[in-house]
């Protein structure tokens, strides 16, 4: 969020004013507007344009918390969702921690979020670029088909209020476009189709680079013809940069205060020892404005801020909201998480990156004798268990033998264990993408990873 | 206002064919395709839910919410607009209506009427006790109860998280070819997960149940032994090693693995893959697909199922679709826009994840019948190889086939017999391979744990099923 006077503000400190003796409240309110064009064969799919608002509030008294949401802003809807709110306390466990963010005087990282001119930006200026982009992709290579192109935009603004004197509001908008590629090859039974996608994101349409996107979807779908399943054997792996950022989200829910105070981290003693490798420093900072979820304030209205969490291998810190530092003895780190005003503040990462190497993926690749270049992940939400460390997830890539990359490799796993997967970083490149996700990406090599094939 | 006979503190919602009436949804349809279009509808939701959340010992916290609105879809050849309010009056709808016809416009015009003509109802699931007129005290004492079962079951259990949830959504489909349909879908949800330390470090177990029926489930559904469930399995792995590498046969519990066909055809069998060319299905319906033994069904009509609905989210009634009949493809899902496109009868399979969401083509219950085969002797006539006693989620990719799904709970088998406990990991196959490849399936049939379903950013509930069965070849991914 940037910030900016919405006239939301008004809304919220409307609620908190009601606010009886004892009791806390904070209210949170937001609006929002999207537009999706989905191109086809050079024809509109579907075209999306579309206005949503909503309010959550939470009531706290006497240690029981209540919350309740409705997604309107009428004035008849608010007063009903107060009064549920305030009827789920008698609900709650009495908790000695609950309590609201209170200011803690960090100075705010102003950012630039809001765009006027993505806000004006006309209508058939997004299908065209749609359409622009998916004769990009679909022109590039014969093999290549394009399953969809899409242009999407979406702003929103929000603020929230509470009794423990937060007051904050704010908007943000930003687009983007994507595309889908098929490409076929062979015939008969030996015919195989794979898939790719590419992207590109802006504040405004102007900083699209449709050529790459086109360019890296086509590279996507292609590269995997002709793919086979190795042996299974123990390689070194060196992740793309889209995966290495799937990676550290998995990583960074083992940081996580809220999963520390009630023991679900398995770093939850950890703090101060080594449990990365050398040179390994993993840094949370939305107030970078490369970032793609660079903000200004975290959801519970406080800075947002730099944090180092990993420093040269070893744990310096996790990640806090109000709550969960409370309960640990510490302050918030600004780290609070909001889906949305159907929900509660919750605790994560905002944007994470590794503090890059020198090295191009090339000049990784070279040193690794036996490996894989890992340009696919599939299945990160039912393979991965972050509580015990398991990690195993689907995967296709290229096969490195001496220092080159190269016949396709799929139907593949690859499988280690968090904590030692952080230990056996064998190197990080220095080609950092700001992507679409709340982490960074680079190429990172990872030895001793056990690949299952035939 | 609480601690009374209503769940509710702000009382029960009106009934939404009384917010807007026929007349006005004639008139906002008629408007819709006055520009030229060829078709319109108007989705309408009020959905209210309940949901609360116990973790370390304490009840978080109470969530009532409350969901209100309608999308309006408006076609014109190809194209379709689309535009969502929360705003249910006639104004607020007619300027839903012109957005959605202004973005799917091609000049033309012309006055059409629309006269619409409700529809029976159809109400697979019965509902006994709205969950909204439940006391929110029984609803979190049902936490408790669970969170005492999973700790008292062993001293290894060092945390636990439950999570109730219900809803009654209320939803109202028109369309200008004459549909008018009002359905209501109640959901109940209990889920718990524990967590287990040991000297090997923590291990997880997880357990859930949801039905489309109200709160009278928990009369017979007996929660402590779902806590203890979830508990015994976080125990277990505690001595549980690293799982096995590579390609070996896989058996896979009754009532866990319908995952396993959800992804490896599931998906690949609905008609807006195959209309783009984006599924190894496409082209081979007729052609031997699966292993004789395998007749897949999807059913959105069987009674208190998560998946389970009287009309699908485009208004049409919901039945039972027969995909696979002893191996061979008989008939893809269907949605309203690709019928139309192929000329021939929708499915019932057109579903969204709310008034906000377009619809598109989506499973509801899908499952494999019975086979011949005895569950004792599919395991003991495996020499050496996985035992599945939970999945946990997975994904495909439609157009290679390629697909993963984790396990949850998985032992070895070691000369016919179950033995082992082994860590968690992902599988991975090629759906028509692994259609093929089962070649042992019981006669044991059970329904899964309720499931979220996500495709293109959206989410639904969705059923499955299976008996336990053999793969004779499926790559495990695992460490050893």
């Amino acid at each position: 969020m940037t910030r900016f006077e919405s006239e939301l503000q008004v809304v919220a400190d409307r609620v908190i004013e009601q606010a009886r003796p004892g009791e806390q409240i904070e209210a949170f309110v937001t609006r929002g507007g999207e537009t999706e064009v989905r191109v086809y064969q050079g024809d509109v799919e579907h075209f999306v344009s579309a206005q949503s608002e909503g309010v959550g509030i939470r009531v706290i008294h006497e240690g029981r918390t209540g919350f309740a949401y409705a997604g309107t802003l009428d004035e008849e809807a608010i007063s009903d969702v107060l009064a549920e709110a305030r009827d789920n306390v008698q609900f709650g466990t009495v908790d000695e921690w609950a309590a609201l963010a209170e200011p803690d005087g960090v100075a705010v990282t102003e950012q630039s979020l809001w765009s006027d001119e993505l806000a004006d930006y006309p209508t058939d200026r997004k299908i065209d670029l749609a359409k622009e982009l998916e004769k990009l992709a679909s022109g590039a290579d014969p093999r290549v088909r394009v399953d969809d192109s899409n242009y999407a935009d979406a702003q929103g603004e929000s603020a929230v209020a509470s009794t423990t004197g937060i007051r904050m509001s704010g908007r943000e908008n930003g687009c983007y476009v994507s595309v889908s590629t098929l490409a076929d090859d062979g015939e008969g039974d030996a015919a195989e189709t794979q898939t790719g996608f590419g992207f590109s994101v802006g504040r405004t349409p102007d900083e699209f680079d449709l050529d790459r996107a086109a360019r890296e979807a086509v590279d996507r779908a292609t590269r995997l013809l002709g793919a086979t399943q190795p042996p299974s054997r123990r390689l070194t792996v060196v992740l793309d940069p889209f995966v290495t950022a799937q990676f550290l989200g998995v990583i960074s829910s083992t940081l996580n205060g809220e999963a520390v105070v009630k023991g679900r981290s398995l770093f939850r003693d950890r703090l101060g020892e080594t449990v990365a490798a050398a040179g390994v420093t993993l840094v949370d900072d939305p107030t970078n404005p490369k970032a793609y979820t660079a903000t200004d304030v975290d959801g519970e209205g406080l800075a947002a801020r730099r944090n180092v969490l990993i420093r040269d291998g070893v744990l310096e810190q996790f990640v806090h909201n109000s709550y969960s530092a409370r309960r640990a003895g510490t302050v918030s780190t600004g780290n609070a998480t909001r889906g949305g005003f159907a929900g509660t503040p919750g605790v994560g990462c905002l944007a994470l990156s590794l503090d890059p190497g020198a090295r191009s993926q090339e000049e990784l690749v070279a040193d690794v004798d036996d490996g894989l270049l890992v340009q696919q992940m599939q299945g990160l939400h039912s393979g991965v268990n972050p509580i015990s460390g398991d990690f195993s997830t689907g995967a296709a890539g290229l096969l490195i033998s001496n220092g080159t990359v190269g016949a396709p490799a799929r139907e593949i796993t690859i499988a280690s264990t968090l904590q030692r997967m952080l230990l056996d970083i064998v190197e990080i490149g220095g080609d950092v993408e700001w992507l679409p996700m709340r982490a960074a990406g680079m190429s990172l090599v990872i030895r001793d990873v056990t690949m299952s094939g035939s | 206002m609480s601690g009374g006979g209503h769940g509710r503190a702000a009382g029960l919602a009106p009934r939404l064919v009384d917010v807007i009436a026929s007349d006005v949804l004639e008139r906002v349809l008629a408007g819709a395709v006055s520009t030229g279009a060829d078709f319109a509808e108007v989705y309408a939701e009020d959905k209210r839910s309940t949901s609360a959340g116990l973790d370390d010992g304490r009840v978080e916290q109470v969530t009532s919410g409350r969901d209100r609105g309608a999308g309006i879809r408006v076609v014109a050849g190809e194209t379709t607009g689309f535009a969502y309010t929360s705003d249910l009056s006639e104004p607020g709808l007619v300027a839903a209506a012109g957005a959605a016809a202004a973005a799917a416009s091609r000049g033309g015009g012309g006055v059409r009427t629309v006269g619409l003509t409700a529809s029976e109802p159809h109400r697979p699931n019965t509902v006994e006790r709205d969950p909204d007129s439940v006391e929110k005290a029984a609803k979190v004492e049902l936490l408790q109860r669970m969170n005492e079962a999973a700790r008292s079951f062993g001293p290894e259990i060092v945390q636990v998280s439950a999570g109730y949830g219900d809803s009654r959504k209320q939803v109202l489909v028109a369309n200008t070819d004459g549909v008018l349909t009002n359905d209501e879908i109640v959901r109940t949800l209990l889920r718990i997960s524990a967590v287990a330390n040991g000297d090997t470090g923590m291990q997880t177990g997880y357990q859930s149940m949801g039905h489309t029926v109200g709160f009278e489930i928990f009369d017979t559904v007996d929660v402590e032994e779902l806590a203890r469930e979830a508990a015994r399995q976080a125990i277990t792995k505690l001595r549980a090693r690293p799982a096995p590498s590579g390609a070996m046969p896989v058996v896979i519990k009754h009532g866990t693995g319908g995952v396993l066909f959800h992804e490896a055809c599931g998906h690949g069998l609905e008609a807006d893959h195959i209309q783009k060319g984006a599924s190894v299905y496409a082209g081979k319906v007729g052609q031997q697909v699966a292993s004789p033994l395998v007749t897949l069904v999807d059913d959105g009509t069987m009674p208190g199922e998560w998946g389970t609905l009287g009309f699908d989210d485009e208004g049409h009634i919901t039945q039972r679709n027969v995909l696979i009949e002893d191996g061979v493809l008989t008939d893809y899902m269907w949605d309203f826009l690709r019928a139309r496109k192929d000329g021939r009868a929708q499915s019932g399979n057109g579903r969204r994840q709310s008034y906000q969401h377009l619809p598109m083509v989506r499973m509801t219950n899908t499952f494999v019948l019975d086979g011949p085969d005895d569950a004792d002797d599919i395991v003991a006539s495996t020499p050496n190889g996985v035992y599945v006693a939970k999945l946990g989620g997975g994904s495909v990719n439609t157009a290679s086939g390629d697909f993963v799904f984790g396990m949850t709970e998985a032992y070895l088998i070691e000369n016919g017999e179950i033995t082992e406990p082994l860590r968690d990991g992902n599988l991975i196959g090629n759906g028509p391979k692994v259609l093929q490849d089962i070649d042992m399936l019981a006669d044991d049939f059970a329904m899964g744990s309720p499931g979220t379903c996500g495709k293109d950013g959206q989410g639904v509930p969705v059923g499955d099923g299976q008996p336990t069965l053999r793969v004779k070849s499926l790559t495990v991914g695992g460490t050893a």
